[in-house]
C-alpha cells in the first residue's frame, strides 16, 4: 500500500491552502481518509488516547445491517415478476434467473441513488467547504429500498438529489438535518409522482409479458384495507387473495418472511429483524427506539380492536407488524441519530409515538395505504419537541434541588 | 450522613503499563519548574524572582495579581535558572537548578494539640504563604480556591479510577500523621463537613483508616466513579451560588507537613505508566521535578509521548519536560502519527473501543489490557448523538445539551444544564468515546470561562 500513500502524498500540496486545487480539498480529504485513516494525533491537553470508533465504521455498521434487506429485496423483485407471470410457483425454482432479473432491476436504482447523492454532497463540500460526511453511505442505500423496483431511474435521481439538498444541505449538512433524510426522498415521490410509487400496478415487474388471469399486485396493506370497506374478514381476504397465483400469498408466515409485493427492502420483517439484531448488537442504533416502535403499533393495534367498527379495525394486532414496511421503517428509519429524539427518555416517547401513528394512518386514513413514512416525518418534527420536555424535566431537577 | 453509591455508568479503560507496588530509585532530577498554566484560572501571573535568585523550598516565586494571597512556592532551593516565556511574553515556566542538599523555609510548627486550637485566620495565612493552598480547588469552575471564600463543605476523593492511575494506598503509605492533621486544619477552613469518599471495593487503605473529622462516602462502580466532581454530584450537589472546595489526599498531607514539619515539602511518590516503560514502577520525586531521569533509559522505543498525569486528562510533555504541580503520575505511550490502510473498516481486536460497531471487537474480551497510541483514529466530524455521552456520564446531566450550549455560547442554558456541577474531567469520557472526536474537554473549559468570567 505504499505506492498508493506516496501517490496521495505527492498530490497533497495540490489541494491544500495555496495549492491549484485548494477548493477541492475536502473531496480529496473524502477520498484519502477513505483510504488511510489519518495520522492526526491527539492534542497537548485532554485526552491523550482515543476509541477506536469513528463515523466511517459507524455509518458502514448501518450499511451491512441493510444487507440482508438488500438481498432478500432483490432476490424478492425477481421472484414476484415470475410468479406474475405464472411461470414459476416454487421459491427457490428458476433460482439463477430470479436473481439475474432482480440485479437487473435493483442495482441500476441503488447506483444511480449513490452517485446521484454523491454528486450533490460533493458539491455541497467544495462549496460550502466542510467534509464530506459518511451519513450519506446510508441514505444511499435507504432510498432504493424503500421504493418499487419498477421506479423509473430519473426518478430515483430527482428524489434523492430533492432529498439531499432540501432535508440536509439547506439546514448545514449531517448532523444538523431535522428530517431523515430518505423518508423525504420518498415523501418526495409519493407526492410528486403518486402514479409510480402507489396504487395495485407499480409494485411487480411485469416486463412486457402478460400476468396471469386474476393476478392482482395489491399489497397486504390494499387488501386489508378494501377488506374492511367489503366486511369481509382481514384474514380471510389475505389468504384468498392472489390465490390463482400463489396458495397463502398473504399468510402471516409468508407477510413474516416477506415474499410478497412491496418496495424492494421494505417486505420483509424478518429481514428487518436481522438488521434490528445488527444494529442493536453493534450498539450503533439505540434498541429503545426500536422495541418502542413495535410496542407502539401493537398496543394501537389493541386499542382498534376494542373500537372496532370495521373488519381492518378488529384486525389482530399483530398483523401490523408483517404488513408493510412498518419494521424496515421502525428498524432503519425511526433510528436515524440525527433526526430522531436524543434523549433517552425522549427514544421511548418518540418511538412509541411512530408505532401509534403508523397504525392510525393505516386504519383510519383512505388517502395513505401505508403510515409509517408520514409517521416518521412527522415525529421527526416532534422529536425537538420530546427532547425539549425531557431536558427541561432535567433542568426542573437541578433548580428545585436548589431551594430546598 | 455517609452515603453508599452505587455507579453503573462509566468505563474502564485497561492499559498495558499498570504501575508495579514497588518503589524504584531513579537518579534524582536536577532541574525543577514552576508552570502557571498548570493552575487553571490563573489570570495575571507575576514572577516575584530574577534569573541568578538563590530560593529555598518554599520561597515565593510566583503569583496571581487576580488573587494576590495566595504564594506559589519554589519545590525545592537552588538557583532560577530560567524565566521561560512564549509567545506574547506568557509565562510558561520558572526553572530552579536544584541544590544537592535542600535547604527550606521555615514555618510555624504546631503539635497536634496545638492544632486543634488553630484559628482560621493563622491556618489560612500559613497555607496561602507556605505554598499549599494551590491544593484547594473550587467548584464551580475547578481553579484555586480563594481564601476569603467559605466552602460548604471540601471533598477529598480516596481513589482514583483513571486508566493506569496511581494507587492512592500505596502512594501515601506511612503518611497517615501527616493525613489527620491536614484534615484538622482543613476543618478551620469551613462550617460544613469534610467528605472522604472512598472505593467501596476493596480494604481501605491504611493512610485513611483511622482518620477522624470527616464523613466517609462509598462509592462504586467504574470510571468516573473516583471523580471527585462525580462524588460531589451524588452527596452534596452544587447549585448556582454555592462554593465547595476539592483537594488530593496528597494535598491533605502536604498540609500536613507544612503545620506538623513547618516545611513545605514537595516530596511526593508518583508511579510510572504506560506500555513503553520498561520499568512501569512507583518512585520518590518532587512536585515540578524534570522527567529526563524517569524516562532515560526506561522506554521499550523511542517514538513515544511522554504524558504528565493519566491518558484521560493529562498533558503532553517533553522528554525533558516537568511534572506537573497537579500529577501524580507520567504515563508513556506509544505515538500514533501514522496512516493506516482502510483503518476505518479493518476489524481488530488490537484496538480498544466502548463501541462494538462492525469490527471492534474489544467487548468480546472485557478484561483485556491495550496498548493505545495516541492517533485519533478517525476525523472529526459534526455531532452524531447516539446516547454514548450519557452511558458514560453517571450524573444527572446531559453532556450533550450541555455541550451544545457551550458551543452556541447560551449563558442561561449553561447554568441550567449544570455547567457549575462539572470540570474537564467528569467529561474526560465523553472525550474519548465521541464518534466525532470533539475535543470535548476544551470545550467544557470555554463553557467555564464563559460563565466565569461573564
Amino acid at each position: 500500500m505504499k505506492f498508493l500513500r506516496d501517490l496521495l502524498d505527492k498530490q497533497k500540496p495540490l489541494f491544500q491552502k495555496g495549492g491549484k486545487l485548494e477548493q477541492f480539498y475536502y473531496a480529496f480529504e473524502a477520498g484519502e481518509t477513505f483510504l488511510f485513516s489519518p495520522n492526526h494525533t491527539n492534542g497537548i491537553k485532554g485526552a491523550q488516547v482515543k476509541d477506536a470508533i469513528d463515523l466511517k465504521r459507524m455509518m458502514i455498521t448501518v450499511v451491512v445491517a441493510m444487507i440482508p434487506c438488500l438481498l432478500f429485496g432483490i432476490y424478492n423483485t425477481g421472484h414476484q415478476h415470475f410468479l406474475a407471470v405464472g411461470q414459476t410457483a416454487g421459491l427457490w425454482e428458476d433460482f439463477g434467473p430470479k436473481l439475474l432479473l432482480g440485479l437487473e432491476l435493483v442495482l441500476p436504482i441503488v447506483i444511480v441513488a449513490y452517485a446521484a447523492g454523491g454528486l450533490v454532497e460533493a458539491a455541497f463540500a467544495v462549496i460550502r467547504k466542510h467534509p464530506i460526511n459518511e451519513g450519506f453511505l446510508v441514505t444511499g442505500m435507504l432510498i432504493p429500498l424503500v421504493v418499487p423496483a419498477t421506479l423509473p431511474l430519473w426518478q430515483v435521481a430527482l428524489a434523492t438529489i430533492f432529498a439531499v439538498v432540501i432535508a440536509k444541505e439547506v439546514f448545514g449538512g449531517t448532523g444538523m438535518n431535522i428530517l431523515n433524510v430518505a423518508m423525504t426522498a420518498r415523501a418526495f415521490l409519493y407526492f410528486a409522482y403518486p402514479m409510480q410509487i402507489s396504487g395495485d400496478q407499480v409494485w411487480t415487474y411485469l416486463g412486457d409479458k402478460a400476468p396471469v388471469d386474476g393476478f392482482s399486485g395489491a399489497t397486504a396493506l390494499a387488501v386489508a384495507y378494501n377488506a374492511g370497506l367489503e366486511g369481509e374478514t382481514v384474514t380471510a381476504a389475505l389468504s384468498s387473495h392472489n390465490s390463482e397465483v400463489q396458495q397463502g400469498l398473504f399468510s402471516f408466515w409468508n407477510l413474516f418472511v416477506g415474499w410478497v409485493p412491496g418496495s424492494i427492502g421494505e417486505t420483509s420483517t424478518l429481514m428487518a429483524l436481522v438488521g434490528a439484531a445488527i444494529l442493536i448488537g453493534t450498539g450503533v442504533a439505540s434498541w429503545k427506539i426500536i422495541v418502542s416502535g413495535f410496542a407502539g403499533a401493537f398496543l394501537m393495534g389493541l386499542v382498534m380492536n376494542l373500537l372496532a367498527v370495521n373488519e381492518y379495525m378488529s384486525m389482530a394486532p399483530e398483523y401490523h407488524w408483517v404488513v408493510g414496511g412498518l419494521a424496515f421503517g421502525v428498524v432503519f428509519m425511526a433510528t436515524d441519530p440525527v433526526s430522531a429524539a436524543q434523549t433517552e427518555t425522549g427514544k421511548w416517547i418518540y418511538g412509541l409515538m411512530i408505532g401509534i401513528l403508523t397504525v392510525i394512518i393505516r386504519v383510519t386514513n383512505p388517502a395513505y395505504p401505508e403510515g409509517i413514512m408520514l409517521a416518521v416525518l412527522f415525529m421527526n418534527v416532534f422529536a425537538p419537541l420530546i427532547d425539549h420536555y425531557v431536558v427541561k424535566a432535567n433542568k426542573k431537577r437541578r433548580l428545585q434541588r436548589a431551594t430546598v | 450522613m455517609s452515603k453508599t453509591v452505587k455507579l453503573k455508568k462509566g468505563f474502564d479503560i485497561k492499559l498495558v503499563g499498570k504501575a508495579e507496588k514497588q518503589l524504584e530509585n531513579f537518579s534524582p532530577a536536577k532541574t525543577f519548574a514552576v508552570k502557571p498554566t498548570d493552575f487553571i484560572g490563573m489570570q495575571r501571573p507575576k514572577v516575584s524572582v530574577n534569573e541568578g535568585d538563590t530560593v529555598k523550598a518554599g520561597t515565593p516565586i510566583l503569583f496571581d495579581k487576580a488573587l494576590d494571597k495566595v504564594l506559589y512556592v519554589a519545590p525545592v532551593s537552588g538557583e532560577v535558572v530560567e524565566v521561560k516565556r512564549g509567545e506574547k511574553r506568557k509565562l510558561l515556566e520558572i526553572k530552579i537548578l536544584a541544590d544537592k542538599e535542600i535547604s527550606y523555609e521555615e514555618f510555624q510548627k504546631y503539635t497536634e494539640s496545638s492544632l486543634q486550637s488553630l484559628a482560621k485566620e493563622e491556618a489560612i495565612k500559613q497555607m496561602t504563604q507556605g505554598g499549599v493552598w494551590p491544593q484547594l480547588i473550587q467548584r464551580p469552575f475547578g481553579v484555586v480556591a480563594n481564601p476569603e471564600d467559605s466552602p460548604k463543605a471540601i471533598f477529598i476523593s480516596g481513589f482514583d479510577t483513571h486508566p493506569l492511575a496511581a494507587d492512592t494506598g500505596f502512594a501515601l503509605q506511612g503518611e497517615e500523621k501527616y493525613f489527620q492533621a491536614g484534615v484538622t486544619v482543613l476543618s478551620k477552613l469551613t462550617s460544613g463537613k469534610i467528605h472522604l469518599n472512598l472505593n467501596a471495593e476493596g480494604e481501605v487503605p491504611s493512610v485513611f483508616s483511622n482518620v477522624k473529622g470527616v464523613e466517609i462516602n462509598k462509592f462504586s462502580g467504574p470510571h468516573p466513579a473516583g471523580n471527585v466532581g462525580i462524588q460531589i454530584h451524588h452527596i452534596d450537589p452544587i447549585n448556582k451560588g454555592e462554593i465547595a472546595w476539592t483537594i488530593s489526599p496528597f494535598g491533605v498531607v502536604q498540609i500536613g507537613k507544612l503545620f506538623v514539619e513547618g516545611r513545605y515539602d514537595a516530596t511526593k511518590v508518583i508511579a510510572i505508566t504506560g506500555s513503553e516503560a520498561k520499568k512501569a514502577v512507583y518512585t520518590k520525586t518532587m512536585i515540578g521535578a524534570c522527567v529526563d531521569t524517569l524516562v532515560q533509559g526506561n522506554l521499550k522505543q523511542e517514538h513515544v509521548r511522554v504524558v504528565s498525569g493519566n491518558v484521560l486528562t493529562g498533558e503532553k510533555i517533553n522528554r525533558d519536560g516537568y511534572l506537573g504541580y497537579y500529577s501524580n503520575e507520567i504515563t508513556i505511550l506509544p505515538e500514533g502519527d501514522y496512516y493506516e490502510f482502510l483503518g476505518w473498516m479493518k476489524p481488530t481486536t488490537e484496538k480498544l473501543s466502548y463501541h462494538r460497531a462492525l469490527g471492534l471487537l474489544s467487548f468480546i474480551n472485557p478484561n483485556k489490557e491495550y496498548v493505545l497510541d495516541t492517533n485519533v483514529r478517525g476525523e472529526e466530524r459534526a455531532f452524531v448523538q447516539t446516547g454514548v455521552f450519557e452511558s458514560v456520564t453517571p450524573m444527572d446531566i446531559l453532556p450533550v445539551y450541555l455541550l451544545k450550549a457551550i458551543m452556541a455560547e447560551d449563558y442561561d442554558e449553561m447554568e441550567e444544564l449544570g455547567i457549575y456541577e462539572i470540570i474537564e474531567e467528569d467529561l474526560a469520557l465523553c472525550e474519548f468515546v465521541d464518534v466525532s472526536k470533539h475535543p470535548v474537554q476544551e470545550i467544557v473549559r470555554k463553557g467555564i470561562d464563559l460563565i466565569q468570567y461573564s
